[in-house]
C-alpha cells in the first residue's frame, strides 16, 4: 500500500509538474497543495488520468486556519507531563464582546486563512489523495467548483459555503444547507462563538417564535483548579 | 383552458417516512416527482464546532450521537483518526473487541433499517421481530458499557474495559413471574460471550424469519423491485458507499479493502447485487446480518482464547489501572492531567474511514498540536446518499419516494451532525 502510493506520488511528480505547490506523504496519506488556479486542471487529470482514476469523491471541506498553531493554552507534552495552562491567547469563544472587537484577519497572512480540503478515492487502484487550496482572498474566498467533475461535490460545497462562506464559482446551486432558513454568518469559522450569536425563544406577547441576541451567562472553559485568575478555594473560605 | 403546471408539494419535516426531520420539497408533475429538493439540517447541533472546544476524549460521546442507531461504530472512525495521529498501537484483543462491538453494531443499525424500512412499505410485523433481536444486542452493549445506545465505549488506546464475566439478571416484579424471570435469564447465566454466543446460533433463523416474510413477498417485491435503480457509474458519482455502492454491483468494503482492527484476519464474504434497484440493496443488507453473524462468532472464539490488555499502556493516552493509582504517584498524576487537560496530539493531518453500517464513515482530524482537534470533518455516508435523493427519485412516484428514503437507509443525526 505504501510503496503503491510512492508509486502515485512520484508519477504526479513528472506528470503533474508546476502544477501544485507541495506534495507530502505523512502517516501513509498523500497531500497535494495546489494554487487555486491549477485547481480544475489537477482534478480532471486525476479524474480522467489512466493511472490516477480517482472516480469518487469521498469528502471535502472548508478549514479556516486562522487560529491555527494559536493555543488558547499552552500544553506541550514532555517527560513532566503537560505544562499549565496559561491565559487566552486567541478569541475566547464564550466572550461575545471580544470575539467581535478581535480583528484577526490583518494576523494572517493573505491567502492563508480559508483552505478547501478533497479526499479522493480510487476504487480502481485503492487509493486515496488528499488536495488542498487556499483561498486567495481572506476576505471574500472563492474556489472553482468540482461539481461537473464529481457531482458528489454539490452538497459538500454547499456545506463549505454554509459553514465556512467560501464561495465556489460555477456552483450549480449554491445555497445555505445546514444552518437555519435567514442565518447569517458562518459558524465553523473561527471568530464564530461557539455559543452563537442569537438565540430563539417563544414570546407570549407577539405570540410567535423570536430570535434574540443569546444570553447564556460567559462560562470559562478552564478548569478551576487550573485557573490561576481564581482565589483559592481555602482563601474564599476565609474570607467568608 | 385552465392553466397546467407543475405542483410543489412540502413533505415532512414531521412526516412518520422522513425517518426523523427530513423536509422534502418535491415539484410534482400529477403524481410523478419531477424534483426532489431534500432540506436538512433541522437536527443540525454543530457537532464540529463542539469538538474543537473539548479535548479528545470528552468527545466520544458526541460520535454515538451522530448515527443514533450505530453508535461504536462512529466512536471507531473517531478514534482511529485519533491513534493514527498520535502512532500509538492498540493490544490485539481490543480490535477483536472492536471488531465484534462493530459487527454488532452492524446488526443493529440492520435491524432498525428492516423495521423502519418494512413499516414505511407496509409490513408491520418486521417492525416487531426487528426489535426482539436488538433488544439481546443492547443487553450486550448494557452489559460492557452500562448504556444500551449511547456507549462511549471505544476509547484511542483500546477500549474502556474487558468484556463483562457475568450478564445483568432480570429481576422478579408485580408483572414477571419467578417462571417467566427463569425463562429470561436462561441464557444469561454464563459471561457476556455466552450471552452472544446463543444469540449468534438462533440469529440465522432469525434472519429466515424476514426473508419468510419478506424476499418473495409480492408485495414487498412490487414497491421495491425496480425503484430507485442507480447504475456503477452513477453510484461513484454521487459519493455512494457501503450497502448503497454494492447494491449496484460494485464490490468495494473497507474491511476487505483497506483493513482495520481485526478484520483481516476474520473471514467473510461481501455480498453485491446486480440491478442497483431498492430490493438489490435489500438482499445485500439481509446478507450482510449472516456475514456479521458470521464475524461474530469467529471474534467470540478467538476472544475466548486469547485473554490480554485491552488498553495500550501509554498513561498519556490511557488511564492507568483503579489500583496503580492507589500506592503510585505517577499514576495518579497521569490520571489527573487525563482527565482534566487530556492528551496532545501532534501537528498534522489524518483521515481514517471504516466500513460503517451504511457506507464509509470518516473523520478528517486535523490537529495543531493542541489537546483539542483544531478541525474535524466528518464524512457521513448518509449525507451523500441523500444528496442522490434527486436523481434517485425523479420519474418515480410519490410513495415510491418512501421506499428510496428508506433503502437509503438515511439517520438525520449523521447527516446534520
Amino acid at each position: 500500500m505504501s510503496s503503491k502510493i510512492e508509486e502515485l506520488q512520484a508519477y504526479l511528480n513528472t506528470h503533474l509538474e508546476g502544477k501544485f505547490t507541495s506534495s507530502v506523504l505523512a502517516l501513509g496519506e498523500l497531500t497535494l497543495e495546489i494554487p487555486v488556479r491549477s485547481w480544475l486542471d489537477v482534478c480532471n487529470f486525476l479524474r480522467h488520468d489512466e493511472q490516477t482514476q480517482f472516480e469518487q469523491l469521498s469528502d471535502l471541506c472548508g478549514v479556516d486556519y486562522i487560529a491555527y498553531g494559536k493555543a488558547e493554552w499552552d500544553t506541550h507534552a514532555s517527560s513532566t507531563g503537560f505544562s499549565r495552562a496559561v491565559q487566552a491567547a486567541s478569541v475566547d469563544p464564550f466572550d461575545f464582546d471580544q470575539a467581535k472587537l478581535k480583528d484577526e484577519p490583518s494576523e494572517v497572512e493573505a491567502g492563508k486563512r480559508f483552505a478547501v480540503v478533497l479526499h479522493l478515492l480510487s476504487i480502481k487502484r485503492n487509493l486515496r489523495i488528499r488536495l488542498r487550496t487556499f483561498c486567495e482572498d481572506n476576505a471574500y474566498p472563492v474556489v472553482p467548483s468540482v461539481v461537473r467533475i464529481w457531482n458528489s461535490a454539490n452538497w459538500y460545497e454547499r456545506e463549505a459555503f454554509d459553514l465556512f462562506g467560501i464561495m465556489f464559482n460555477y456552483h450549480p446551486d449554491l445555497r445555505r444547507i445546514l444552518t437555519d432558513y435567514g442565518f447569517i454568518g458562518h459558524p465553523l469559522r473561527k471568530d464564530f462563538p461557539l455559543a452563537g450569536q442569537v438565540e430563539m425563544r417563544y414570546d407570549p406577547l407577539q405570540k410567535r417564535v423570536i430570535y434574540q441576541p443569546v444570553s447564556i451567562v460567559t462560562q470559562p472553559t478552564v478548569p478551576r483548579v487550573i485557573r490561576q485568575d481564581q482565589p483559592s478555594i481555602a482563601s474564599q473560605e476565609r474570607d467568608n | 383552458m385552465p392553466e397546467i403546471r407543475n405542483f410543489t408539494l412540502n413533505f415532512g419535516p414531521a412526516h412518520p417516512a422522513a425517518h426523523g426531520v427530513l423536509r422534502l420539497v418535491l415539484e410534482m408533475d400529477g403524481e410523478m416527482i419531477v424534483r426532489a429538493d431534500p432540506h436538512i439540517g433541522l437536527l443540525h447541533r454543530g457537532t464540529e464546532k463542539l469538538v474543537e472546544s473539548k479535548p479528545y476524549n470528552q468527545s466520544i460521546g458526541y460520535m454515538d450521537r451522530l448515527d443514533y442507531v450505530s453508535m461504536m461504530c462512529n466512536e471507531h472512525g473517531y478514534v482511529l483518526a485519533i491513534e493514527k495521529l498520535l502512532g500509538i498501537e492498540v493490544p490485539i484483543r481490543a480490535q477483536y473487541i472492536r471488531t465484534m462491538f462493530d459487527e454488532i453494531t452492524r446488526i443493529l443499525n440492520h435491524l432498525l433499517w428492516i423495521a423502519g424500512h418494512s413499516l414505511d412499505v407496509g409490513a408491520m410485523t418486521m417492525f416487531l421481530y426487528a426489535f426482539r433481536e436488538r433488544e439481546d444486542l443492547m443487553d450486550a452493549y448494557e452489559a460492557v458499557s452500562g448504556a444500551r445506545l449511547h456507549a462511549t465505549y471505544y476509547r484511542p488506546g483500546g477500549v474502556n474495559r474487558d468484556l463483562p464475566d457475568s450478564m445483568p439478571q432480570y429481576e422478579k416484579t408485580r408483572w414477571r413471574d419467578e417462571a417467566e424471570v427463569k425463562r429470561q435469564n436462561a441464557n444469561r447465566q454464563g459471561s457476556l460471550l455466552d450471552f452472544l454466543e446463543d444469540f449468534t446460533n438462533r440469529f440465522p433463523s432469525k434472519v429466515d424469519e424476514y426473508e419468510t416474510l419478506l424476499t418473495d413477498n409480492r408485495i414487498w417485491k412490487q414497491r421495491l423491485v425496480g425503484v430507485g435503480v442507480v447504475s456503477p457509474e452513477r453510484a461513484l458519482q454521487m459519493g455512494f458507499t457501503g450497502p448503497m455502492l454494492r447494491g449496484s454491483g460494485v464490490e468495494w468494503d473497507l474491511r476487505k479493502k483497506q483493513p482495520y482492527a481485526a478484520y483481516s484476519q476474520v473471514d467473510f464474504d461481501i455480498p453485491v447485487g446486480t440491478n442497483g434497484d431498492s430490493y438489490d440493496r435489500y438482499l445485500v443488507r439481509i446478507e450482510e446480518f449472516r456475514q456479521s453473524n458470521r464475524i461474530i462468532k469467529q471474534c467470540i472464539d478467538w476472544l475466548r482464547h486469547h485473554p490480554g490488555p485491552v488498553r495500550s499502556d501509554n498513561h498519556k493516552v490511557t488511564p492507568p489501572k483503579r489500583a496503580d493509582m492507589k500506592h503510585d504517584m505517577e499514576a495518579l498524576i497521569h490520571h489527573f492531567k487525563l482527565m482534566t487537560e487530556g492528551y496532545c496530539l501532534p501537528a498534522g493531518e489524518a483521515y481514517a474511514a471504516i466500513e460503517h453500517p451504511k457506507g464509509e464513515f470518516a473523520c478528517y482530524l486535523v490537529s495543531d498540536g493542541a489537546n483539542k482537534p483544531y478541525r474535524l470533518k466528518i464524512r457521513a455516508p448518509g449525507f451523500a446518499h441523500l444528496s442522490g435523493m434527486n436523481e434517485m427519485a425523479r420519474g418515480h412516484m410519490l410513495s415510491d419516494v418512501v421506499a428510496i428514503i428508506g433503502s437509503q437507509d438515511i439517520v438525520f443525526g449523521e447527516v446534520d451532525r
